[in-house]
């Protein structure tokens, strides 16, 4: 808004404040007493000695108000007696009415040494309340107030947690520097408390100390280092605060403590949330790459695509992955950084807008494009709340819509105004409105914007026309329509509409000015019309400036102004004189005359600016003898050519600041504020991260299974949990620390590899970085940082995946480049001895020789892996996939991973059982084709959450199939497909194989959809058994045990059976289960029991099957699973499986 | 964080000051106070305003301005977040949110805050640690701890505040065991002048009130989940349930919570309960305008239009109104322009309708535009979008609790355009 506006708008505000001040002089008049302020204050505390006081109180209010200490004695005598009787609760009803004076903001300070001999009291609410006092009026009374130290000090040793904690809070809250030393030392002391409860009040206790003596910086940077290592999620919040507070410049302080805090971010409590979102964000920003480098220069182009909406994802990534592989400089996520991401996502569902905001913030700052898109949902739904969240919120999309408009680009409607908002509301909901305007919405924006123009809010109606002008400088195809519009509002009877607009389309003008001379033309026309002197001003200033576009109206303008000159007010006056002097210097033939005759009108003005503008402008333009060298400029000054204004939003590169800030929000950096840094050009050693662990030897696979445990308890799950005070993370290090980590070194050596294995079983894709040996080397150093010596040799392997915590999503990019470089593989067709070639062998040809027999299971369970990753390429000649080879292979290998299986803790394979075929579409119903699928149980590799099925199509005719692909997918809502790539041509006889991916989102519904050949449609269903829609999980036994506790009562669903004559004998079970389901097996010491764990596809939820044999051919089969359903119908499919 | 918390009433009195770090003159609400008279409203005033040594972050809620004074960065959300939940509190301690009742409870007042924030960050926020902590005030205890000398603090540290289950308090005994769900919806929406809907969403909270013993474990299902399409929580409910399995299952706090709240799907359309004819119109000559209004049921699945009442916000030139309604009162507020034509009930068959004159001022212009209609509407015993709870399972506890759903279906922005 210019100064000259907000002029006109002053009239308008007056009006309000005028208004304002009479409701406030109505609503006061009932309150406005002294009497009825305090009689309210003490209508709970009424004992009858009271009501005596009270009436003396009331008397002497009006001199108390004054709150001069002289008045008040008596009555603090008497309060003074109470606090000396006896009786607790004559000494209660003391302090609660000097309680009372302080929430009134009134001075008891001379009650103090009173007050402080209660401080030993035995009632606990006389205690709370003398505590209240003391924090208080400490400050002002320091030596009285040590009398009362030796109290907290006995307090710090209380049996009592609650006792110590308060005694802590009130010692530390007292601003008396004498005490420091002891303060230290309570909150050294109470950092170790056994109470959680107690150590958060000591991590609260830090600041407090740091804004008292700084000096004490360096030991409580000692207390925050050890409380940021405690285990419990009370007290990670407060300790980040405390962190934030005094020493936020030591990042590398949170390196240990990173994934714990990603870990336990979910169950911390709301406030504590923020604070660590906040603080990792900015640590994020110093410890990992950029996400989004390599997309700066497509950015604009692809913004689009990129956001069109949250559900097509895997869209997103191609394009993404895409992008990547034309940079050819691959980028790959840190896996923490993925960490940080998902476990924060979850909280995007909090209820405490903070925290909402708090998510928001870090995925803008820190996800990659691509996914920052699910956000806005999150803060369009904040928009439904309070005025003042709705506020902050706006300020923030404010911001966000300027860089990332796409992503609001679908909430647009939820910014539509409405009349009852409050101004700075709405004149927000502009601002994001306009930011989000392009081509193809901008119609109805427009629209909606001219039911705006209407508002009887006329500040709201500036900003509305503001925002019209914005549009058409940033949208050249509305710019005509906005300009004509503009101009009819000239027509406007309000004031501040006319001017507003004049001034906008002064603006517009400006930018292009030879293209419309008409509307100036038209501008000119409305002078005989408008009145608003700012209207008046802003035309005649554009037709001066622009005189040269309408060489005839300019002169006869003048003429009338000049008629009417002595009637305009100042600033029209101005403006003439102005307009004027310019047309004398164009065009002074014509206009001579007129300028003279108005420079004498304005030299004998009341007012004194007119007669001076007047003097000034006749010196520079009329050359006489006596004027100096400045008239030959005379040109030059008026008509110097003015830049255009840009009309930019106000939002507008505010995003430097960490958005959701105070900072931010003001667009000032407020005391306090850390700036975000750059994203650094090399990532700093992640190793710093890894938490050591002793007793294990390898830490990549522990810090998994730490992880996953810890992300079990996701959004208080964990509930069933024993141990009420440590809750989410002391079992994980208890837990697989130690119990299961004496069982896995002592399998170590044997079971190197299926380890690797059993970890590409949770994490989908890990395998795919077996041929990359670059970030191979770099992963494993950062693995085998646990002190290792055979890490060594393991380098030499083939890595067991990327770092512990890759996560799908991530994926994406890493497969294109996969993809690319197997590709480049099999056409050099090199014979090496690498592994990579093994498989690219296997691919093309249909009998592959079985890989070398030496570490027979790892190669093939490469190869099968490999082969999955190979078939989705879009390349269109896709070798057959042999089943038989990769199913024979499995077998073989199953009774290997079978026979050792007590010892080994991981040994199935993804693709473990022998993989059953069904018939898709029969060849007579086909004409020729047959399509037959599989569910390979191999996980898809473009979405870990789909199942892939394997199917085969066979064309049995003898014409060649064309054009074979998929199409109106028929799914139950939630579900999804990805269809495979379209064949071009299926010779007779020929068989191909496709994989695609379904997700059946955890049910087993069946998948409708078409396939269509070049002549016809069939029609096909998919119906996956339940057992294909769950993929095995790696666990040990104590794991097992855990999370079996955890899925009891309904989750629980236990069946006795009586085994079949066949199926007897450990491994004819082992068999049958995991024939029917693709669930892993779990290690177990007792020989009667079988165990197998498995997660669902979709959502991951876990599936855990027991059998445990009773007698002979008597088993009772338990399952657990969250998934009802899927439980109840797993056990129905084993139970059938087991007793045949 | 959270330095001092100043309560101002709308008179601009000072009624409660609490000062969490070292005191701070209450000279800074000048501030404020000058915010406040530049803003035309109260919900105008800026909701964070910078001093030149401070910063000042304030809510307005139930006629009461809670302004907080912050010295350094802190994310505005946190403080304002935490501020509704402070008056929150008091609703729920003293039954409403007011400055009597605040000042009629000071010390309790000044004892919660205590111990909501310590050193001004957040220490217990949860309603049921803070009641077990301090017991809100009844009559009968007031009247006990007055013989007894027992106080309304508690001794012991809240078990919620340790548990993983913060909410809830331990050894809950009810005898009559019951749950209620109430499913609300809200219709927001914005109708055309033509009566074409602008823009129609629906909002829906499911509020609880839980009075069961001990430690139940709740597992609430829908027909149809599905229409539930953005979700917040309370944080007891179980997020990867929900992810799953689309069941909210929860250990539920004690008494009332927010259990969630939801968005519905916006591709479902909104069936607009209501159909609104208008003719508002302004004569230049005359200084008198028009104002005709018809509300018919349109699509009420059956059910009751309830509670209707119709506001306007007439231009500040409308003097007065001579309306006559077929049913129900209509009162036009001169000082405030507001027309409120509370309806009730609508009647099917003869659809109510508003008719009659408008005076103007004499001598000013007429309105340009016309004043938008506010409608306010209640429809007992439905959810608009189609929801329905499927049912409720208790586990974990072994008496059998009394269940009860109750639906409502109300107006929220419902605004219709003219």
């Amino acid at each position: 808004m210019t100064p000259m506006q907000r002029l006109l708008q002053l009239p308008v505000n007056a009006v309000g404040m005028v208004k304002a001040t009479q409701g406030e002089e109505e609503a006061r008049s009932p309150v406005l007493t002294a009497d009825g302020l305090q009689q309210a204050c003490y209508s709970t505390v009424r004992p009858k000695e009271a009501r005596e006081q009270e009436e003396q109180e009331e008397q002497c209010s009006p001199e108390e108000r004054s709150s001069s200490a002289q008045a008040q004695p008596l009555r603090h005598d008497d309060l003074k007696e109470m606090l000396d009787s006896n009786k607790d609760s004559l000494k209660l009803e003391a302090m609660k009415r000097i309680v009372a004076m302080i929430a009134r903001g009134k001075n008891a300070s001379d009650l103090f040494p009173a007050v402080v001999k209660n401080v030993a009291c035995k009632n606990i609410e006389v205690k709370k309340l003398v505590y209240v006092y003391l924090v208080r009026y400490a400050e002002e009374q320091q030596d009285l107030a040590l009398l009362s130290i030796s109290t907290f000090q006995r307090g710090l040793k209380d049996p009592n947690q609650l006792i110590r904690a308060s005694a802590l809070r009130v010692l530390s809250s007292i601003r008396v520097t004498i005490i420091v030393p002891i303060m230290m030392l309570a909150i050294r002391e109470a950092a170790s408390d056994m109470s959680p409860y107690v150590r958060k009040t000591a991590a609260h206790a830090i600041p407090k100390l740091y804004s008292l003596d700084p000096d004490q910086k360096d030991q409580l940077i000692e207390v925050i280092e050890k409380l940021l290592a405690d285990k419990t999620t009370l007290v990670a919040g407060s300790v980040v605060m405390a962190f934030e507070e005094v020493c936020p410049e030591r990042i590398d302080l949170i390196h240990k403590n990173y994934r714990k805090l990603c870990n336990l971010l979910i169950d911390v409590e709301e406030w504590g949330q923020v604070v660590i979102i906040n603080m990792l964000t900015r640590y994020a920003r110093t410890q990992f790459l950029n996400p989004n480098a390599n997309e700066s220069l497509l950015e604009e182009g692809t913004e689009k695509a990129f956001y069109g909406s949250d559900e097509d994802e895997g869209k997103e990534e191609k394009v993404e992955a895409a992008a990547l592989v034309a940079k050819r400089k691959p980028y790959v996520m840190d896996p923490d950084h993925r960490l940080l991401l998902r476990n924060t996502k979850p909280l995007l569902q909090s209820r405490n807008a903070a925290v909402v905001m708090a998510v928001a913030q870090l995925y803008f700052h820190l996800a990659p494009k691509a996914e920052v898109g699910v956000i806005a949902k999150a803060l369009v739904r904040l928009m439904r709340s309070h005025s003042e969240v709705q506020y902050v919120v706006l300020q923030n999309v404010a911001t966000m819509s300027i860089k990332r408009r796409g992503m609001f680009e679908p909430y647009l409607k939820s910014f539509y105004i409405r009349s009852t908002d409050p101004t700075q509301i709405k004149v927000l909901k502009l601002e994001v409105l306009t930011n989000l305007a392009n081509e193809t919405n901008i119609s109805t924006i427009l629209r909606e914007f001219q039911t705006y123009i209407k508002s009887m809010d006329k500040d709201f109606v500036a900003a509305t026309i503001q925002a019209i002008g914005r549009c058409a400088t940033s949208i050249g195809e509305v710019r005509d329509t906005c300009l004509n519009g503009l101009v009819q509002l000239l027509s406007n009877r309000d004031e501040l509409v006319v001017a507003e607009s004049v001034v906008v389309i002064k603006k517009l003008l400006q930018m292009q000015p030879e293209r419309h001379s008409d509307i100036i033309k038209h501008m000119a026309k409305l002078t005989d019309n408008i009145q608003v002197p700012m209207a008046r001003a802003s035309i005649l200033w554009l037709i001066g400036e622009y005189c040269e576009h309408i060489p005839k109206i300019a002169p006869d303008v003048l003429r009338k102004m000049a008629k009417s000159f002595t009637n305009e007010e100042d600033i029209v006056k101005l403006q003439v004189l102005n307009l004027a002097a310019k047309l004398y210097l164009t065009n002074s033939k014509q206009t001579k005359l007129l300028t003279q005759y108005v420079l004498n009108l304005a030299k004998y003005d009341q007012n004194y600016d007119i007669r001076d503008r007047a003097r000034f402008i006749r010196q520079l333009i009329v050359p006489t003898d006596k004027s100096g060298a400045l008239s030959k400029y005379a040109k030059k000054l008026f008509l110097a050519l003015k830049p255009a204004p840009v009309l930019e939003s106000p939002f507008k590169d505010r995003d430097h600041f960490q958005l959701g800030s105070l900072s931010h929000l003001l667009n000032a950096k407020a005391g306090g504020y850390q700036e975000l840094p750059d994203w650094p050009e090399v990532a700093p050693d992640p190793s710093v991260r890894n938490v050591e662990v002793p007793e294990w030897t390898k830490c990549s696979s522990r810090e998994k299974r730490k992880e996953k445990k810890v992300e079990k308890p996701f959004y208080s799950d964990s509930e069933g949990e024993s141990g009420p005070t440590e809750s989410a993370d002391s079992d994980s290090d208890t837990g697989s620390g130690t119990g299961s980590g004496s069982e896995e070194s002592g399998s170590e050596s044997g079971s190197e590899e299926s380890e690797g294995e059993s970890e590409s079983d949770k994490e989908e894709e890990e395998e795919k970085h077996k041929r990359k040996s670059k970030s191979r080397a770099k992963k494993s150093t950062q693995e085998s940082e646990g002190s290792e010596p055979s890490s060594e040799d393991e380098r030499k392997k083939p890595p067991k995946g990327k770092g512990p915590k890759a996560a799908s999503d991530s994926e994406s990019e890493e497969e294109e480049e996969e993809e690319e470089s197997s590709s480049e593989s099999s056409e050099s067709e090199s014979e090496g001895e690498s592994e990579s070639d093994t498989d690219t062998r296997m691919k093309q040809k249909t009998c592959a020789s079985k890989p070398p027999p030496r570490q027979p299971k790892k190669e093939t369970e490469m190869s099968l892996l490999d082969l999955d990753d190979f078939e989705p390429t879009p390349s269109p000649q896709v070798t057959p996939v042999n089943n038989f080879v990769s199913s024979s292979l499995v077998t073989d290998l199953e009774g290997l991973s079978l026979s050792d299986s007590a010892l080994s803790p991981a040994a199935v394979s993804p693709a473990s059982g022998p993989v059953k075929s069904y018939e898709l579409l029969h060849r007579i119903t086909g004409e020729g084709l047959s399509v037959s699928y599989c569910f390979s149980r191999q996980p898809f590799s473009h979405d870990p959450h789909m199942v892939s099925v394997q199917m085969q199509f066979t064309n049995n005719g003898d014409t060649e199939a064309r054009n074979l692909r998929i199409q109106e997918p028929k799914l139950q809502s939630g579900m999804r497909i990805a269809e495979f790539p379209e064949i071009d041509v299926l010779p007779p006889g020929e068989t191909v194989t496709m994989v695609m991916g379904i997700d059946f989102s955890d049910s087993t519904q069946a998948a409708n959809f078409q396939l269509c050949t070049h002549t016809r449609k069939f029609f096909l269903t998919i119906q996956p058994p339940v057992g294909e829609l769950m993929m095995p999980v790696f666990m040990t036994e104590n794991e097992f045990k855990k999370e079996q506790g955890q899925l009891t009562g309904m989750n629980e669903i236990t069946e006795k059976l009586t085994l079949g004559e066949t199926c007897q004998g450990d491994a004819a079970i082992v068999q049958r289960v995991t024939s029917t389901a693709s669930l892993s097996r779990v290690p177990c010491g007792s020989e009667m029991e079988c165990r197998f764990a498995g997660k669902t596809v979709t959502s991951g939820s876990l599936v855990l099957v027991t059998i445990v044999t009773r007698e002979q051919l008597v088993a009772q089969l338990t399952v657990n699973c969250e998934k009802m359903l899927i439980g109840t119908m797993l056990v129905k499919d084993i139970l059938q499986a087991l007793s045949q | 964080m959270i330095h001092s918390l100043f309560l101002i009433n709308s008179a601009g009195d000072i009624f409660l000051e609490k000062h969490w770090k070292s005191v701070i003159s209450r000279s800074v609400c000048d501030y404020f106070f000058e915010a406040q008279e530049k803003a035309s409203t109260p919900e105008n005033v800026p909701p964070v305003i910078s001093t030149p040594h401070h910063y000042l972050i304030n809510i307005y809620r139930d006629k009461i301005f809670f302004v907080s004074v912050i010295q350094t960065e802190v994310p505005p959300l946190f403080v304002i977040e935490f501020l509704h939940r402070v008056a929150e509190m008091f609703q729920d301690y003293f039954g409403e949110c007011s400055e009597a009742s605040i000042k009629d409870n000071v010390v309790i007042v000044y004892e919660l805050l205590e111990e909501m924030l310590d050193n001004g960050f957040p220490l217990a926020t949860e309603s049921n640690i803070l009641k077990e902590l301090i017991k809100p005030p009844t009559v009968l205890r007031s009247v006990v701890n007055t013989i007894t000398g027992s106080t309304n603090v508690g001794e012991t540290l809240p078990t919620g505040q340790l548990s993983t289950v913060p909410w809830r308090r331990t050894g809950v005994k009810y005898t009559n065991n019951e749950a209620y769900f109430d499913v609300v919806e809200e219709i927001d929406a914005i109708i055309d002048k033509s009566g074409t809907t602008v823009i129609a969403e629906i909002q829906g909270v499911i509020d609880a009130c839980v009075k069961l013993s001990g430690m139940p474990d709740l597992t609430l299902s829908f027909v149809n989940p599905r229409l539930m399409d953005d979700l917040s929580f309370h944080p007891c409910v179980r997020f990867k349930r929900w992810e799953a399995e689309r069941v909210l299952s929860f250990i539920p706090p004690d008494g009332n919570f927010r259990l969630v709240s939801y968005h519905v799907n916006a591709q479902n359309l909104v069936a607009i309960p209501v159909y609104v004819k208008q003719n508002i119109s302004f004569f230049e000559s005359g200084f008198s305008g028009r104002l005709d209004i018809t509300v018919e049921p349109k699509q009420t699945m059956g059910k009751t239009v309830e509670g209707v009442v119709v506001t306007v916000h007439m231009p500040k030139v409308v003097l007065s109104a001579n309306l006559t309604p077929t049913q129900g009162t209509y009162n036009y507020d001169p000082v405030t322009k507001v027309l409120a034509w509370d309806i009730g009930k609508l009647n099917q068959q003869k659809p109510p309708n508003l008719k009659g004159s408008l005076s103007l001022q004499s001598g000013a212009p007429k309105p340009e535009e016309n004043p938008s209609l506010n409608i306010d509407l209640k429809i007992q015993q439905l959810a608009i979008s189609g929801l329905k709870v499927n049912r409720l399972d208790m586990f974990g506890e072994k008496y059998k609790p009394f269940k009860g759903v109750k639906y409502l279906t109300k107006a929220g922005k419902f605004q219709v355009r003219t």
